[in-house]
């Protein structure tokens, strides 16, 4: 019999929405040890603002808007939704609770010095080896759809005044990305001008899940004064299960396998067919949350009709595969089923320039930097570009070091390996 | 290669599992139907934890005999467990994907001697897992 001599172990434990963010992340962080020496920039993360939703309605400036949400939050069970139009009876991310940091992150902070989100952010941006992290909000990435764009309007306001007030001037790695409520185009006019100065504010944002034409007339003035400041505009997709088309996919997967890319599809069409790069040329304009796979779809697609019917779209002046070529992208979720399709997909619009790293923490289809470090085909350079050096040089950024050693990551948590 | 005991087999529930960990790796240990099943805890798809992730039976979807749909049901027969990093399920029996056979578990050797569970894991100095694997 072999003896039972002291432990030559320890014992982890399941993965559960208490577990730390660094301890659900250990693996990633053991990753982060083979590329210490990048510099790492994530693009896309997100806060549950929904988590702190209390805080964003404080910060609404209408009083009339402001007292309809807080009378909605008293509404027990309604506390963290009030103003909202996601359907939170059918958030089915965290496929019925096996993924659990999609579900919540309920873990212990002792840390009372930062909000409870940087906190959580640090932990996040430190176990995936990051120098910095952009934040996107969550629940609100449908509020395109709002039925009221006055709504809209206050509540956008109010998350930017919160994140640019209470959030990032608390860790200079954190960056922001405005929401523009685009449903109100002068109103997006006024968040673009309010925060243009503000350093930590890197750029715009739109949500792309609504039906509003980008190339409406009435958009001309914002995409102006966007180009004046020099900062890029960004699209970030989601998901809409109540599209007439999508009402007719019954599961979940189905409808968020096209709906993210549905809206990137149909907004890159129209910015392109109706001119909209020779109008703005110093414009940058950068597409989030569609993978990569819809890219060299869209360009044949369009490239083929284009030469046809040139007569329609008479501002362009190379093919629309051309434009989208100038463009950026960032990297989540990263299609990697089949290498040489990927490796067509990334020639396709020059990645090794244009692409930019995200991983889309916390959400349930992360993807964590090692998504980029372990495809074969990529230079050493083409990799260190697409997770920092193509975002640097995209939004400004100090190319600095401004994360810990993986090591120390690791050691500091003796509970995991 | 050496064993390692990780303790009284008596201390795992059925449907159970410990999760010990080692200098750079881990390993998730189950019992399922009396029986014992180890692998390395390492994702294929992303290298994630896999063996720390929620353990439930497998979807069915119900197909009558006219070919219609009867809907979802939970598998009777088959238990897997759950990545937490973005839900690969691997059918703990075979350490297969529950859907796409040829992404698995690295299965580690399990016995039990005289009550005792005992594993056998890779030497200190070697490294059991490359980075991350892509399934
Ligand atoms: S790493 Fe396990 S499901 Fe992705």
């Amino acid at each position: 019999m072999l003896e039972r001599t002291p432990p030559q172990f320890r014992e982890v434990q399941e993965i559960t929405m208490q577990t730390d963010t660094r301890d659900i992340l250990a693996h990633a962080t053991r990753q982060a040890e083979s590329f210490e020496d990048y510099f790492l920039v994530d693009i896309d993360a997100h806060v549950t603002e929904t988590s702190f939703w209390p805080e964003i309605l404080e910060s609404i400036d209408n009083e009339v808007i402001r007292q309809m949400g807080q009378a909605i939050a008293g509404r027990p069970g309604s506390g963290n939704v009030a103003l909202l139009n996601a359907q939170p009876g059918i958030l089915y991310q965290h496929a019925y609770g096996r993924i659990p940091h999609q579900q919540a992150l309920l873990e212990k902070v002792d840390n009372k010095s930062v909000h409870h989100f940087v906190e959580l952010a640090r932990r996040s941006m430190d176990a995936l080896g990051l120098d910095y992290q952009v934040v996107f909000p969550t629940p609100m990435l449908t509020l395109g759809m709002h039925p009221q764009d006055d709504i809209e309007a206050a509540v956008g306001a109010a998350y930017n005044k919160w994140l640019v007030e209470r959030i990032l001037p608390q860790d200079e790695r954190l960056k922001g990305m405005i929401y523009l409520p685009f449903n109100t185009p002068e109103a997006c006019v006024e968040e673009v001008n309010k925060y243009a100065g503000n350093k930590s504010v890197i750029g715009y944002s739109v949500v792309s899940t609504r039906n509003k034409p980008v190339h409406h007339n009435s958009y001309m003035k914002l995409y102006a004064t966007m180009e004046e400041t020099g900062k890029p505009f960004s699209f970030h997709s989601g998901f809409n299960w109540n599209d007439p088309s999508f009402l007719q996919l019954n599961r979940f997967i189905s409808m968020h396998a096209l709906s993210f890319v549905h809206y990137s599809l149909i907004h890159m069409t129209n910015w392109i067919i109706n001119g909209i790069p020779e109008r703005f040329p110093k414009l940058k304009v950068l597409w989030i949350e569609s993978g990569l796979a819809w890219i060299p779809y869209l360009m044949q697609r369009l490239d083929h009709e284009y030469q046809m019917r040139t007569c329609e779209a008479p501002m362009l002046k190379k093919l629309p595969s051309d434009y989208m070529r100038d463009m950026f992208y960032t990297s989540q979720p990263l299609e990697k089923t089949n290498l040489k399709l990927l490796q067509a997909t990334m020639e396709a619009f020059n990645a090794d320039t244009q692409l930019l790293y995200a991983s889309d923490w916390p959400h349930w289809d992360f993807d964590a930097p090692s998504s980029i470090t372990t495809i074969p085909f990529l230079s050493d350079q083409a990799k260190r570009n697409i997770l920092g050096l193509n975002a640097a040089r995209l939004f400004n950024l100090d190319v600095k070091r401004m994360r810990p050693k993986a090591r120390d990551v690791l050691a500091a948590r003796p509970g995991v390996s | 290669m050496r064993e390692v005991n990780i303790g009284p087999a008596s201390e795992f529930a059925d449907p159970g599992r410990k999760i010990v960990a080692f200098e750079n790796f881990e390993v998730g240990v189950f019992k399922v139907g009396g029986a014992f099943y180890a692998y390395l805890n390492h994702c294929p798809h992303m290298g994630g934890p896999a063996c720390q992730g929620k353990i439930i039976p497998k979807v069915d979807e119900v197909i009558a005999p006219d070919r219609t749909s009867k809907g979802f049901e939970f598998s009777k027969t088959q238990l897997n467990v759950v990545c937490p990093w973005h839900g690969f399920e691997f059918d703990i029996r075979t350490g297969k994907h529950a859907g796409h056979s040829k992404a698995r578990l690295r299965p580690m050797k399990v016995r039990v001697e005289s009550g005792d569970v005992v594993l056998t894991v890779p030497d200190a100095r070697e490294q059991p897992v490359a980075e991350a694997a892509e399934a």
